[in-house]
């Protein structure tokens, strides 16, 4: 990929367009959840046509969601591996968080922070589209008895709650971390960023080119 | 017949503005004397009649009097039969209108998201609003009885109204007015549990011991009542509830969870903006830009 000088391409155009569908996904089901879910919040159900086309297109977000999430899955999870320098940048986070990297172990491409997200995201969206079948009462209401739904519509909105907590924490941490966002809308990130928050991986990345 | 046409509504769902209740309404009941019942199922035809119901299909037999099998969105009250035998080993025959038992605490009200498709009203009558429901089925998970049903039809639940609109017009509901046993009974729900009283006493005179009334605490009483002639065991007369509460699940759901995870996520958010009025935002710094490059360009050279 040609680029500017001075950058290093962190995301191609299919990841970053999977990305992009996977996120939106993520907020439409978050909205329409959500307006199901408190009544303060029900008035959301206007941005989808009322209350009945909320509850009938909630569940296909979330396969949209399931299938693009997968995708990504398979993208990124061998550069997700739990390594022993995770669990030591973790013990340093306090001085992360402090602005201060230099006291944290070298990171490669992910560190452990967004490998957690990745993780939380992965098993939550397991965890809410099992549950979300179950009580996908359109098509699927003669296959589970009362009981399991019950448990079902509780686990679908405590995992739903957790998600959009990850959620937060990813995007904040996209905002807070400056240079970040580049990377998944144009793709590239600068020579700096990597030096600063992925050394190992800039290291890497140098060495390949 | 008393005053019944008070529809000041005492709940709504989803809703939290407080609905006026200066005036204090009759409480109104059902009450079905299981032990006068003949199984005719003239209640069940009155109630489609009423009610405009038809069942799409013909079911087929499944060796019991059942007709049709189950409740449906379109079949409000059943009656179920069940053969029961009695310690002495005597065959009796159960027979009881299932259908919405209007309870006081109503969970389908409880469960349900959209405001104002489930009102209960100052007489004790719950209702479904037809137009406000959006199909979402929260109600069947709420109910304790498993009673309201989602149509396929146009992806509604349905259940009895204890025919609301006749009552607000001073007319009895649809199934008590065709009874020709006077099996069910209408009226105050003060009325009806006197009514209850003798009735039991005479099953007790009868040999009955454990006759008694139906009316569950659990779910804060029912506007619909039983007299039943076992009623140490509710569950023989086709799994009625012995003491029916609404799920702890459904409850977690609509009544904790709500507030703290409300909380939760504002208290992750408002976090988020404390670290960054505290840490600001992790900059790159010509320095990290100089030495990222170098490692670029050694590798470039
Ligand atoms: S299906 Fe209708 S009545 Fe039942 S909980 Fe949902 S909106 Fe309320």
């Amino acid at each position: 990929m040609r680029q500017p000088p001075g950058t290093l391409a962190r995301y191609t155009t299919a990841a970053r367009i999977n990305h992009w569908v996977t996120a939106a996904c993520l907020i439409l089901l978050a909205l329409s959840g959500m307006a199901l879910f408190h009544p303060s919040l029900f008035f959301l159900t206007a941005l989808f046509g009322g209350g009945a086309d909320t509850r009938a297109i909630h569940p296909w977000f979330g396969s949209v969601l399931l299938v693009s999430f997968a995708l990504l899955f398979v993208r990124f999870v061998r550069h997700n591996l739990w390594e022993r320098d995770d669990t030591r940048w973790m013990v340093a986070i306090r001085s992360v968080l402090a602005n201060d990297e230099e006291h944290a172990p070298e990171v490669g491409r992910y560190n452990a922070g967004q490998k957690l997200v990745f993780w939380g995201m992965t098993v939550l969206i397991l965890v809410l589209f099992a549950s979300g079948l179950v009580i996908w009462d359109t098509y699927f209401f003669g296959a589970t008895t009362i009981a399991q739904k019950r448990i079902a519509q509780l686990a679908h909105s405590l995992a739903a709650v957790a998600i959009i907590g990850v959620w937060i924490v990813h995007v904040y941490a996209a905002l807070w971390v400056r240079g970040t966002v580049p990377a998944m809308t144009r793709g590239v990130v600068s020579a700096g960023w990597s030096w600063r928050h992925h050394r190992k991986w800039l290291r890497e990345s140098a060495q390949r080119r | 017949m008393a005053d019944f046409q008070s529809l000041d509504i005492r709940r709504r769902s989803a809703s939290t503005e407080v609905p006026p209740n200066i005036r204090e309404a009759t409480q109104i009941a059902k009450l079905i004397d299981v032990s006068r019942c003949i199984g005719c199922k003239a209640c069940q035809a009155a109630c489609m009649e009423w009610n405009d119901l038809r069942e799409e299909e013909v079911g087929s037999f499944n060796g019991s009097y059942d007709n049709p099998a189950d409740l449906s969105p379109a079949t409000w009250t059943l009656m179920r039969f069940t053969e029961w035998e009695d310690p002495q080993g005597n065959l009796e025959w159960l027979i009881r209108k299932d259908g919405c038992m209007h309870c006081g605490d109503p969970g389908c009200l409880k469960a349900c998201p959209s405001p104002g498709a489930i009102v209960q009203y100052q007489n004790g009558i719950v209702d479904f609003i037809s137009e406000n429901c959006i199909g979402c089925g929260y109600c069947i998970k709420g109910c304790p009885f498993n009673i309201p049903r989602l149509s396929q039809a146009d992806q509604k639940v349905y259940k009895c109204t204890l025919c609301s609109d006749r009552v607000a017009v001073g007319q009895e509901p649809a199934c008590a007015k065709a009874c020709p046993t006077g099996a069910i009974a209408f009226g105050t729900k003060h009325d009806m549990t006197e009514w209850a009283g003798e009735r039991i006493e005479d099953l007790k005179s009868r040999g009955f011991d454990q006759a008694g009334l139906y009316d569950p605490p659990g779910v804060g009483g029912t506007h619909v009542m039983y007299v039943l002639h076992h009623a140490d065991k509710p569950s023989i007369y086709a799994g009625l509830p012995n003491d029916p509460h609404i799920s702890r699940l459904v409850q977690a759901w609509k009544g904790v969870m709500k507030p703290i995870a409300m909380a939760g996520l504002a208290f992750t958010a408002v976090v988020g903006f404390v670290h960054w009025m505290v840490a600001g935002p992790n900059e790159v710094h010509p320095e990290d830009e100089a030495k990222g490059r170098d490692v670029l360009d050694r590798q470039d050279t």
